[in-house]
């Protein structure tokens, strides 16, 4: 063996450490095994398997098109909803899986809750907007607790000081920055596990931005976050792991760390560093 | 590994702007190295002249110094580089930083020559003017490897690090034990006793340059794969 093949061999064991991201051990949250995915006739994700830690920020990062939100919307199975779209393959949430048919797609949108690159409000006030999960899921006795789980939320999301005063007004006077943490409250209120983001401060200016990404690391605390970005540098602020799509593939996945100083594949690296691939 | 040949930026600034630095960096290393070989010239040709010209060539370097930093910070600043973007920008500033004091220790053993002149002229001048050529190799293979974008050659540099080392200390016993024998030999010993420990610490940098040229090609550290101390022997084949 010559000295650099000893080398390459050093760093390949370097390259089987890439997917423990977490100091020790982890669990996993969520774990898909070739997710593939049809609209129609055409395919949009073909054969997608990844294991998502649980407590941490997973980035999903890609070109336009490469079905970064067709497998986000694929894990808490919101592709049922149109009607063209065909999902195929295994996504175990627990090890549970949630294409099983006793699972209640319904329950499974409040444990993996959603928020979207518009702020999407319901047409109600802040309160309601806040309450209607919990109500529905029966999560509250009482209207007491049905309060206390609105100003909770409305504080994990970091809003409370900003509503407390107006929460009988509607959702939509807030700011656009204010709109997206109110549905970040909204998601928290139904006691979510995992939450998945789709470019949720592409419309918000840097300070909204900082202070949905300072949400998303207290977040983590007690969730498993999972955010579709094309903000590289959003990217690298807030995710611990970070997953590149290409063409309808995951091409790689690792520690953002490594994605972002050293990159194994050249396509990664050629976007990343906005290179034409 | 070669450093493969990366697609242009969309931005194409931002990869004419890197190619400039890689450049700048290289012709940095270029005046840092021929003053080393002017320090070593002037010295064994006993050259004062020569050796003057070196030390003014230092602020030059410096100068070279301060401005590819300027460059960098502003790419650091307006592209936020990332992968292997901002391993180029690290690297320019570590290397920068090792051709700098280079420079400086050429200017130090530059600087010595006049008096070196006016002692008596000894054999083991011909030994420092042999570890000087020693250096020079290292500093010119790891500037090459950097040019080229060469892992294999940066490595190569880097495991011969111990010859400078070998040939420091076998010098530095010959001269100490020369000095305590012969009185008039402490001048001219002590000169190049410093001259010897100047070009010691260049190896030192073309070590640290080796490495910095490894991060850069390969994005890992050369040191965590091999620890220092098993160098020489643990991969000579087996
Ligand atoms: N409802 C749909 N009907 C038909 N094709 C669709 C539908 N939604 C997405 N697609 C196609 O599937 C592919 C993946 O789309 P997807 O929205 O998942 O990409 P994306 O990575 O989220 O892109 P972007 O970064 O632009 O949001 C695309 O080719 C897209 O045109
Ligand atoms: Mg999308």
């Amino acid at each position: 063996m010559t000295a650099y093949e000893k080398l390459q061999a050093g760093a390949s064991v370097r390259q089987e450490t890439l997917y423990h991201p977490v100091e020790g051990s982890y669990t996993t949250k969520v774990a898909t095994k070739n997710v593939t995915v049809h609209y129609g006739d055409k395919s949009a994700l073909n054969g997608v398997s990844i294991e998502i830690p649980a407590c941490t920020v997973t980035s999903f990062i890609g070109p336009s098109g490469c079905g970064k939100s067709t497998f986000l919307r694929s894990i808490n199975r919101m592709n049922d909803t149109i009607d063209n779209a065909r999902v195929s393959g295994s996504i175990l949430i627990d090890g549970e899986e949630v294409n099983d048919r006793n699972v209640d797609p319904v329950v499974l949108r409040a444990r993996v809750g959603m928020v979207f690159q518009k702020p999407n409000p319901f047409p109600k006030t802040i309160y309601e907007n806040v309450a209607y999960g919990p109500r529905i899921h029966g999560l509250a006795a009482d209207k007491d607790q049905l309060d206390a789980i609105v100003e909770t939320s409305l504080r994990k999301a970091g809003l409370w000081d900003e509503v407390a005063d107006r929460l009988d007004q509607p959702g939509t006077s807030l700011s656009g920055g204010q709109q997206q943490r109110l549905v970040i409250a909204r998601a928290i209120a139904v006691n979510p596990e995992v939450i998945l983001m789709d470019e949720p401060c592409s419309a918000l200016d840097p300070i909204a931005t900082a202070r949905i990404e300072e949400l998303i690391d207290e977040l983590r605390e007690n969730y498993t976050l999972i955010i579709v970005t094309h903000s590289m540098a959003q990217a690298a602020r807030v995710s611990q792991m970070t997953a590149f799509f290409h063409l309808g593939s995951l091409v790689e996945y690792g520690p953002t760390e490594e994605i972002f100083t050293n990159p194994r594949d050249q396509r990664t690296q050629d976007y990343i560093t906005g290179r034409f691939g | 590994m070669v450093a493969p040949v990366n697609a242009p930026h969309i931005v194409k600034a931002f990869s004419e702007e890197l190619e400039q630095l890689s450049a700048d960096v290289s012709a940095m290393g270029g005046m840092a190295e021929s003053m080393v070989a002017d320090a070593l010239e002037s010295a064994s040709t006993r050259d004062a002249e020569r050796a003057a010209a070196v030390v003014l060539r230092d602020r030059d370097v410096d100068n070279r110094e301060r401005v590819i930093e300027k460059q960098i910070i502003r790419l650091l600043a307006l592209r936020q580089p990332i992968a292997q973007d901002l391993r180029t920008c690290i690297s320019a500033l570590k290397i920068v930083n090792d051709l700098e004091r280079v420079a400086d220790l050429a200017k130090s053993i530059a600087r010595r020559v006049p008096t070196l002149i006016e002692s008596d002229p000894t054999s083991f001048a011909v030994a420092v003017d042999r570890m000087g050529k020693v250096v020079q190799s290292h500093l010119n293979e790891v500037l090459d490897a950097y040019a080229t974008g060469n892992a294999e050659k940066a490595i190569a540099v880097w495991e011969r690090d111990d010859d400078v080392d070998e040939h420091y200390n076998a010098l530095f016993r010959e001269l100490v034990t020369a000095m305590a024998d012969e009185k008039s030999m402490i001048e001219p010993g002590a000169h190049l006793l410093f001259i010897a420990k100047n070009l010691e610490r260049i190896g030192d940098h073309a070590t640290n340059i080796a490495e910095v040229v490894h991060y850069l090609v390969t994005g890992a550290d050369i040191a965590a794969t091999r620890p220092r101390g098993t160098r020489p022997t643990a991969f000579d084949g087996e």
